[in-house]
């Protein structure tokens, strides 16, 4: 009973992980790109949001379509409710390696502050993180759904370090002010696409397991 | 992709489980208390076992397949499988402390207590006024015409059909519409103010437009009643319920705040029901 209905769950789960997909390679892209000085790669991934968006908006249509016409309930309901938060998320780190692009471009555009070791780690983790919590969504993993959000605090101390490392060059050269400034950005939208793939993880663990681990919410008091 | 499961064959025998969520049960008195009960159509065990409590001013509503029981144990609860020949039950079944199979039980007296609304509205071929004024004027409750004139209103008030027959009540009530035919029953029920209203899929004959006023009729009824629902329909039960109930094959397998059932049931087999990944 009901194949239609989990052929259309299912395809709206394949949509998500092949906007997931887009989204992961355009992180890779943009750490790449600016790891390599390679300014071609970089504008290819400023220029190339569309197939991204018009996901969203397919996504989005679709998870809509089956709330409307389905009725669904329970595992079925929360894989619809977390497909429409992990899609919103997917999209904002879509936007979030363009930020990275463009801020790789301007700081190649002067000479090098430092050379790169912490940005391109913080690319590696931002990238597995995301990775790991599509998996963790695919294979219903909530061993891989925590792990991602343990992972959240290395990006966080990494982008400290960084701040704090790039602060001592603007101190010392004012000539390093801008690329510096444009590195710490890096850094935070990196750091950004962490709490993304964290939200990801969040929203598998909700749905598989119904719990709600967002802001401590499971330590709350029940709602009546 | 993923490992949805689309359906599932084979749906293994399991011992009735029952999870009353007991924060929920906290939040009102327990106005019906069934405990340990089975029922058997003569060799036939048609319930299992069966403990579960509806709260005072709450809609409790059973929700199951064909043949699960749900209608069996409503029945159970004003005693109207008695009329079947074979039939016994075991356990114990209480309203408001009150053993409703002890041998001193009135059963007419437990019937007005609990009144029951069917599936299809079945008026006498009487006028509406009489319709309602029936079970007063049977059960001697009101004698004077002008207290049953008032019981009458009051009930089809509350029933939410008097504007729409004030000015007809002593034409037939067989040419009410279908929902107005329900809603009049209804009215009937609480005629002789009973405080346990228990509904057979009320609405399953209905339309949509009807469907919805005996809805918004049963959440306001709560305020003043305890309300049991039967229906086959998992959204009704999940619009209208505070409680909800899922019997299979004869057992109480998951008994939880409807919000839990419909959103996060614990038990897998009543996951399978709601997300009709069953049989």
């Amino acid at each position: 009973m009901e194949r239609h209905f989990q052929e259309e769950l299912q395809t709206l789960q394949e949509r998500l992980l092949e906007m997931g997909g887009l989204a992961e390679e355009r992180v890779r892209s943009a750490v790449a790109g600016l790891a390599g000085s390679d300014i071609p790669r970089l504008t290819t991934v400023s220029g190339g949001d569309e197939p991204i968006n018009e996901l969203h908006i397919e996504i989005d249509r679709r998870a809509f379509q089956l709330l409307a016409l389905h009725q669904p309930m329970a595992v079925d309901l929360r894989a619809i409710v977390a497909a429409l938060k992990i899609n919103t998320d997917l999209e904002r780190v879509g936007d979030l390696a363009v930020n990275v692009a463009e801020a790789a471009r301007r700081y190649l555009m002067h000479p090098p502050v430092k050379q790169l070791l912490d940005i391109p780690r913080m690319g590696d983790i931002a990238q597995a993180m995301l990775r790991d919590a599509l998996d963790a969504f695919v294979k219903r993993d909530l061993d891989l759904a925590q792990h991602v959000l343990d992972e959240d605090d290395s990006l966080d101390a990494l982008k400290s370090q960084i701040f704090r490392e790039l602060l001592a060059y603007m101190v010392r050269d004012q000539a390093t002010v801008e690329p510096a400034l444009d590195l710490i950005l890096i850094s935070r939208h990196l750091e950004r696409i962490g709490d993304h793939a964290t939200n990801i993880a969040e929203d598998v663990i909700f749905m598989v397991s119904a719990r709600d681990v967002r802001h401590h919410a499971d330590s709350l008091p029940p709602q009546a | 992709m993923t490992d949805v499961p689309t359906h599932a064959t084979h749906l293994p025998p399991r011992p009735t489980v029952v999870r009353a969520d007991r924060d929920g049960v906290a939040d009102a008195t327990v106005k019906v208390d069934v405990q340990n009960l089975s029922f058997y159509y003569g060799a036939k065990r048609a319930l299992e076992g069966i403990s579960l409590q509806a709260q005072t001013n709450r809609v409790t509503a059973f929700i199951g397949p064909s043949g699960c029981g749900k209608s069996t144990f409503l029945r159970t609860l004003n005693r109207m499988n008695d009329i079947i020949p074979g039939t016994r039950v075991e356990g114990s079944a209480r309203i408001d402390g009150q053993d409703i199979y002890a041998p001193n039980v009135d059963v007419v007296e437990l019937r007005r207590r609990v009144g029951m609304v069917f599936q299809k509205s079945n008026p006498f071929p009487k006028s509406i006024f009489e319709n309602v004024a029936y079970g007063l004027r049977i059960n001697r409750l009101v004698t004077s015409k002008a207290e049953i004139a008032e019981r009458v209103e009051e009930s089809l008030r509350s029933a939410a059909l008097w504007d729409e027959v004030k000015d007809r009540v002593h034409d037939s009530a067989l040419a009410l519409s279908g929902g107005q035919q329900q809603r009049l029953c209804i009215a009937r029920a609480l005629a002789v103010r009973p405080d346990v209203l228990l509904m057979d899929e009320p609405a399953s004959a209905l339309d949509p437009i009807a469907t919805q006023r005996i809805e918004e009729l049963i959440y306001r009824l709560k305020s003043q009643y305890t309300i049991i629902i039967v229906t086959h329909n998992m959204q009704q039960a999940a619009r209208v319920s505070d409680h909800t109930a899922f019997f299979w094959m004869g057992k109480l397998v998951e008994f939880d705040r409807t919000e839990r059932i419909f959103t996060a049931p614990r038990e897998k087999l009543t996951e399978d029901y709601v997300t009709g990944r069953f049989g």
